[in-house]
């Protein structure tokens, strides 16, 4: 049970990063709260993807570079590429979506002057 | 006074970092491929020595060296060296983004010429993300405001 | 030999022109419209030639950059494809054209460009998601198309702002559901190609990794594409856009959203999965039952006309998800073909809706009176829209809505005939009280002095109807209901048939 837990603890971090997410995203009422819980959502899943390309003792993708042979390429020496390039992706749109959403927070503020959720529907209710 | 001994040392420093950062992220573009870095690791390093300006400086000194209206332009002139790229080898007669046509205008044999394409798009990345990090960066600085913040401050 | 390049142009060129117009526009404001114009006519161009070529030679396949798949992006197009690329380009010119007017009143001049620009954003990514055959290449273009839609819903006025931030935080935890999704199948197949996928996945269906990474796929599209628990983004979001942009977004993005899952229930696992395999066919049917008694009764209580709409929207996207429910081929009919005529009637009510707005103001039903003596070519198109929304013959609502009735018959579910009857008769209700409202005048003089107070001289209501750029879109969209609900036997039998997966 306990080799359970510590063998696959990088799996554990990412679950309980996205609980905290979810958490900050439904819980709280100050929007700028929940736009920080949306950032450590998705900042959870790029760690997630990150963790699965480890491999042990293995070095980094690049052939012709430090330590690796021109003579044959085994895979497993080397770390995998392919999350690396994925999450480079997803961090851009990670990046994206927090400016628009700071820029929303912006425009909200502006016009209604508070960050708190119940405050701004009455005002628009209005 | 204290407050000028402060400014003269953060404003020093920055004068001696700044260029040192854009020549960094120049590098760290140029090396991507063989090395941690390319177009959007670049981008983001020179985003970060424009803002360095701004928190050392004033907005108003970063304004001058970088307007703001051209940051717009420098994001569609990245995304068209991107797409561009992908257009001349379409027009070429291969597949979108296929490089190794880009052996028939560029004087390199096609596996080369897929090394060129490839560091032309990271460009276009580069350009476009400093040009973006720098625009959501601005825009909440001013709160919004752009030229009308500037004009408070006076 | 460019019509080789066609799947590619269709997604580069609206790219690629949708960054020429910032620079166009500070230039010259008025060569905004005819650049999106002439880029989504090359997309129309491209999807009638991909359709003709799918049935000649059958599915297309285009490798991005040259590299065969799974180490490349490939681009497929099939039956399925073919027909949801033509609908969507089809309909974005429509409304492109429509937008003109309404886009003048809406916006000051400096921002013309800018909306532009993420309308035509908007279309690329869409266009993308159908097109694409790469599973992580749809979750960049979902977010393309889910980021322009964040910002130009948020340009609207009153509520627009809040409603386009709740829309971001909902999107942004449906795409990393999504994500997360594909990461799982990912790790188990080292794959990201659908059809190189459909070939792995086989002998893995025993494990609970793909069954979580599936159900991630499918909460994420489901947020997407607001299918029952998950839809609570939109009514709000879409209300309080501009006219142009809910006409535009509100017929397409759910349903590429609903074409996604069809995509990934049935072409990246097989059939036999969702149905045989685990009952997850049974628990989408009873949520899309829920979605459509949901979306019926909601709309009900509603006296905004867009918001109304919205909830509209709700119950078709569960009309759609029920034929993928029953699982036979007669529901999956339906639904596909539930997809194409959905795009054309939200596209017809929401111009409506557009159109009333601009001219009049008026967004609250009751206030519908003696519209039809103001605007009656609006009206009658709104009544067509309406129509087929009830599912009369023969326009198209009536064709969709009798297969996913057999298609519900043919699986023994009653419970599901029962549910689309009774949803049928609710949308009669709602759409007969707003054209009895806007078409039926009250009969007594005293009665009618006294709206007269309140509304004007029921005599002296001048036409005043919506303009030529405006009007001439919602025709032809109208047209198109009447000419897809007469032609439906065609679209089944040539293109449809072939769309279904044949295990099934």
């Amino acid at each position: 049970m306990i080799e359970y837990i510590i063998s696959k603890y990088n799996y554990w971090m990412y679950i309980v990063l996205i609980l905290i997410g979810i958490y900050a995203m439904m819980a709280k009422s100050n929007l700028m709260k929940k736009l920080i819980g949306m950032c450590i959502f998705q900042w959870a899943i790029i760690f997630y993807f990150m963790s699965i390309s480890a491999k042990r003792d293995a070095t980094i993708p690049i052939i012709g570079g430090h330590g690796a042979h021109t003579a044959a390429v085994h895979a497993v020496d080397f770390v995998n590429p392919l999350p690396s390039v994925l999450m480079l992706t997803a961090i851009v749109v990670g990046v994206a979506t927090t400016g628009i959403a700071l820029a929303l927070l912006i425009v909200i503020y502006r016009k209604y002057g508070t960050f708190e959720e119940d405050e701004v529907i009455e005002e628009i209710k209005k | 006074m204290v407050k000028d001994i402060e400014d003269i040392v953060i404003s020093t420093l920055s004068r001696f970092l700044i260029p040192f950062m854009q020549v960094f992220s120049l590098y760290v573009f140029a090396h991507g491929h063989s090395s941690p870095g390319g177009g959007f690791q670049g981008g983001c390093i020179m985003a970060a020595a424009f803002i360095l300006l701004v928190i050392a400086y004033d907005l108003r000194v970063a304004k001058r060296r970088f307007r703001e209206k051209s940051l717009l332009i420098f994001c569609c002139v990245g995304v068209f060296i991107f797409v561009g790229t992908g257009f001349v080898c379409l027009l070429l007669g291969s597949n979108f983004l296929d490089y190794s046509i880009l052996s028939q205008v560029l004087p390199t044999d096609p596996v080369k010429a897929r090394y060129y394409g490839m560091a032309m798009i990271e460009l276009g990345v580069q350009i476009t993300v400093m040009a973006i990090m720098l625009s959501i960066f601005l825009d909440l600085v001013t709160r919004g405001g752009h030229e009308e913040t500037l004009e408070e401050d006076d | 030999m460019i019509s080789e390049q066609f799947p590619a142009l269709i997604v580069v060129t609206p790219l690629i022109l949708s960054l020429f117009i910032p620079v166009v526009g500070w230039w010259k404001r008025k060569l905004c419209l005819p650049i999106v114009l002439a880029a989504l006519s090359v997309c129309m161009i491209s999807a009638v030639g991909l359709l003709n070529m799918v049935q000649q030679h059958g599915v297309i396949h285009y490798r991005l950059g040259g590299w065969a798949p799974p180490w490349g992006i490939e681009y497929m197009v099939d039956h399925l494809n073919a027909l949801v690329l033509i609908t969507i380009s089809f309909v974005a010119i429509l409304i492109t054209i429509y937008s003109k007017d309404s886009v003048e009143q809406e916006f000051p001049e400096h921002k013309i460009p800018t909306f532009y620009t993420l309308f035509l954003l908007n279309i690329t990514g869409l266009l993308g998601i159908t097109i694409t055959a790469d599973i992580f290449n749809l979750y960049v273009l979902l977010e393309i198309a889910s980021f322009s839609a964040y910002a130009i819903i948020a340009m609207g006025d009153r509520g627009a702002a809040f409603a386009s931030f709740r829309y971001v935080i909902f999107g942004t935890i449906g795409a990393c559901f999504y994500l997360l999704g594909v990461g799982h199948l990912y790790i188990v197949t080292g794959s990201l190609n659908m059809l190189n996928l459909a070939e792995l996945l086989p002998n893995l269906y025993y494990s609970k990794v793909v069954l979580v990474g599936f159900a991630f796929i499918l909460l994420g599209i489901g947020i997407k594409m607001a299918f029952f628990p998950l839809h609570t983004w939109l009514p709000d979001a879409y209300t309080y856009a501009p006219s142009a942009v809910s006409a535009l977004i509100a017929p397409l993005m759910t349903k590429v959203g609903a074409y996604a899952m069809i995509r990934v229930m049935f072409t990246v696992f097989e059939p036999n999965f969702s149905i045989g395999l685990f009952p997850i066919t049974s628990i989408l049917g009873w949520l899309a039952a829920a979605a459509i008694l949901f979306g019926s009764i909601m709309a009900l209580a509603q006296k905004d006309f867009k918001r109304m709409l919205c909830f509209v929207i709700i119950a078709e996207i569960g009309y759609i998800v029920i034929g993928i429910a029953v699982a036979n081929r007669t529901g999956l009919t339906g639904a596909i073909l539930h997809i194409v005529n959905d795009v054309f009637m939200m596209a017809c009510l929401f111009s409506v809706a557009g159109a009333i707005i601009y001219k009049t103001g008026i967004r609250d039903i009751y206030q519908f009176r003696y519209l039809h003596r103001k605007m009656p070519f609006t009206m009658a198109i709104l009544v067509i829209g309406a129509l087929s929304v009830v599912g009369v013959p023969p326009l198209c609502g009536f064709f969709s809505k009798w297969y996913l009735i057999l298609g519900a018959f043919e699986a023994k579910n009653w419970i599901f005939v029962v549910v689309l009857l009774i949803s049928t008769l609710i949308n009669a209700i709602l759409f007969f009280r707003v054209i009895e409202i806007a078409y039926l005048e009250p009969r007594e003089p005293g009665h009618a002095h006294a709206h007269a107070h309140n509304t004007g001289n029921p005599e002296g209501i001048k036409r005043e109807e919506a303009p030529l750029s405006m009007l001439i879109p919602m025709f032809i969209i109208a047209a198109g209901i009447i000419l897809i609900g007469v032609f439906s036997g065609e679209i089944i039998a040539r293109v449809i048939k072939f769309a279904i997966p044949a295990t099934l």
